[in-house]
């Protein structure tokens, strides 16, 4: 298998293709898919490849193209869904929950519903209040559904392969911050397993638990706890949140002693309380702790999220309290770095 | 006409159907109460004729879906009647394993591909299998039953365009009953503007019947059928009827009066069995026969789901993934 170095939007494009030329009854439609953009160049060329009647723009109508996506799936086709905003698709909770979700239970397992919903993370540039949730615990929530969360070029594609391919709903979610991320890949067609988190660092001192993009924020943190502290961390990355496999976390757990879950979504009735109430239950010689966003919307203006968002400092900052060390010596390394945009090169508009 | 002079055998199947549907619907009215059947169940009775004349007018290849009050449209596909019986009495043998009750009825092999129970969530899931038809190049149909409550959902107005924009085989079926639970029309939508006149704004071609005629409303259903089965893109019916029993259960509810009496003795003049038969002149002695075969038949369902097993509590579990 030869590898070469592309970006997370290419692989995301990669995998539709393969996935479209194993089987023609993959659909591939959403809006702004044929589009010159076409969705952050995921959806590049599918339509001259594929033609128009697999790969199509739509209407404004979230709720009902989701229907009829999942009306598609009773006669075998598999549709790929995209919504350029996660906060988009929420106009299509309808037939994401009672209809998708449901399907294969409530008529008695007779026929499964093979739809893949990708939804893209925004965050920053003032995506503000309604264009940058990471609502993943709604969806972990909800029996029926798969949620599939990324983080890098080579998970996107093999995970999106395996989704398309799933014979249940997944839900998708793509971080916008990690659309040109570049990572060596495999070409050609692979499948990464869905519910199989990844011991992406190994350590012993501590355990994060992350995952989209707080999992390249995490691999700085370690960098930096390892050279400044010495203290050796394992990074698990949580790329599926439902369903949840715990197996992976706590044997972390149980050799570090020491946790923190790094979640991007709002602390309250999340995955970083799922797992810390989970482990809390399971192992009772831990340090346990959590890291996610206030309980509040993101702002617009770039004042004003300043300390809305985690990076690798806070990381750092919050298991070095939690380990009893202390934090208040530790240099922050990017105190002059803006939080609402992913490097200084970006340049907007979203 | 006289009964025995009808031409078209269509007509003897259309009553046949009302019939097996209002006696299924009957019993179930008149066992509901042995609290046995433990699930919300909206019956059809009043509104078999819209159904009954699709059952003639469809086949194999075409398909259904529908909504909360889908035993008619079950019946009419030919769903398997001790399934669906079996299902409303929570067995094992239900036709969704008793997962999902009245409200969830599915017979694919009949081509009934279910029923859900939000309003208007079935509609865009009907429009996605007329895709599929089109994809597929079948010559088979989507049908989509709806009441006049669900025409007031975003979510009609998004499917009605998608098939129109896509030109997709698609029989829109609205059975309009005038109620939504006990909200008339006239506080849901303005009095002047009618459904159909919207749909064709639309792009959708519309016709609007009386559900309850099936003497003037066949041909007209059918010549609209035959214009979606020929690749012209969606239509849609606007059938008016009425039901006679509460929205929900098995009971007589008009001594709550939110339906004007003048209303329902309207309507009850214009039950579509009784219209039927006083329309073609059929003799008692036929309808008596029709009954005697469909007793038989609904009996059996009946002792069928009696006589089934109760799914082991340990199956909950079973089913949230397909594997």
């Amino acid at each position: 298998m030869r590898y070469r170095e592309i970006t997370f939007s290419d692989a995301i494009n990669e995998a539709l293709r393969e996935s479209m030329r194993k089987d023609p009854k993959v659909l591939c439609y959403g809006l702004g898919v044929t589009d010159p953009k076409a969705v952050f160049n995921t959806t590049s060329g599918l339509e001259e490849e594929f033609g128009n009647e697999r790969v199509f723009d739509i209407p404004c109508s979230e709720n009902g193209i989701t229907g009829i996506a999942i009306g598609a799936a009773l006669r075998g086709y598999r549709s790929v869904l995209t919504h350029q905003r996660l906060d988009f698709a929420l106009l299509s909770m309808d037939q994401i929950v009672n209809s998708a979700a449901k399907w294969h239970y409530m008529f008695g397992s007779q026929r499964p519903v093979p739809i893949t919903i990708r939804m893209i993370l925004g965050r920053g540039w003032g995506q503000g209040p309604t264009h940058s949730q990471n609502l993943q615990s709604w969806f972990a929530h909800i029996p029926g559904l798969k949620v599939v969360v990324p983080s890098n070029p080579h998970d996107a594609k093999g995970l999106l392969i395996a989704s398309i391919f799933d014979p249940n709903p997944v839900i998708f979610l793509e971080h916008r911050w990690l659309h040109n991320s570049v990572r060596s890949i495999p070409e050609g067609y692979f499948e990464t397993k869905i519910g199989t988190p990844k011991t992406v660092r190994e350590g012993s001192d501590c355990t994060l638990v992350a995952n989209s993009y707080m999992v390249p924020e995490c691999l700085n943190a370690a960098k930096i706890l390892s050279e400044e502290y010495g203290i050796q961390t394992e990074i698990i990355d949580l790329n599926t949140v439902r369903p949840l496999a715990m197996e992976g976390i706590e044997k972390s757990a149980k050799k570090t002693k020491n946790l923190l879950v790094v979640d991007s979504g709002l602390s309250s009735f999340s995955i970083s309380s799922e797992i810390v109430s989970r482990l809390a239950l399971a192992q009772n010689d831990l340090t346990i702790g959590k890291l996610a966003l206030h309980d509040i919307s993101e702002p617009t203006s770039q004042a004003l999220i300043k300390e809305y968002h985690n990076n690798s400092d806070d990381i750092v900052v919050r298991l070095l309290d939690m380990l009893g060390l202390g934090s208040k010596k530790f240099k922050k390394r990017r105190i002059n770095e803006q939080k609402d945009i992913p490097g200084n090169w970006f340049r907007g508009p979203f | 006409m006289v009964y025995s002079l009808i031409d078209k055998f269509d007509y003897q199947n259309v009553l046949d159907m009302m019939i097996k549907i209002r006696l299924t619907e009957e019993e179930i009215a008149k066992r509901y109460n042995e609290q046995k059947m433990r699930c919300p169940t909206h019956l059809s009775i009043g509104q078999e004729g819209v159904p009954a004349m699709l059952s003639v007018l469809t086949g194999k290849a075409d398909l259904v879906v529908s909504s909360h009050r889908s035993h008619a449209h079950y019946i009419a596909k030919g769903g398997r009647l001790p399934q669906m019986i079996a299902e409303i009495y929570g067995k094992s043998t239900g036709c969704s394993s008793g997962k999902g009750g009245s409200m969830h009825l599915i017979d694919e092999d009949a081509g009934f591909m279910g029923s859900t129970a939000i309003v208007g969530n079935s509609i865009p899931i009907g429009v996605g299998l007329g895709l599929a038809l089109k994809l597929d190049k079948s010559q088979g149909i989507s049908i989509i039953y709806f009441g006049d409550g669900a025409t007031e959902q975003g979510v009609y107005y998004e499917s009605l365009n998608f098939a129109a924009l896509h030109k997709l085989p698609v029989l829109f079926v609205c059975e309009n009953n005038a109620f939504s639970v006990y909200s008339p029309k006239s506080v849901r939508q303005p009095h002047n503007r009618s459904i159909v006149d919207v749909a064709s704004a639309m792009g959708v071609k519309s016709l609007h019947i009386n559900g309850n005629d099936v003497n003037v409303s066949l041909s007209l259903l059918s010549d609209l059928v035959e214009n979606v089965r020929s690749g012209k893109g969606p239509a849609l019916v606007e059938a008016d009827t009425y039901r006679k029993l509460e929205h929900c259960g098995p009971n007589w509810d008009d001594d709550l009066k939110y339906r004007p009496p003048q209303e329902v003795e309207f309507w009850e003049k214009n039950d579509p069995i009784d219209t039927f038969i006083s329309d073609f002149s059929v003799p008692e002695t036929v309808i008596n026969e029709i009954k005697e075969k469909y007793k038989l038949e609904i009996e059996g369902a009946f002792e069928y789901a009696e006589a089934s097993d109760f799914p082991d509590p340990s199956e909950a579990y079973i089913g949230e993934y397909a594997t």
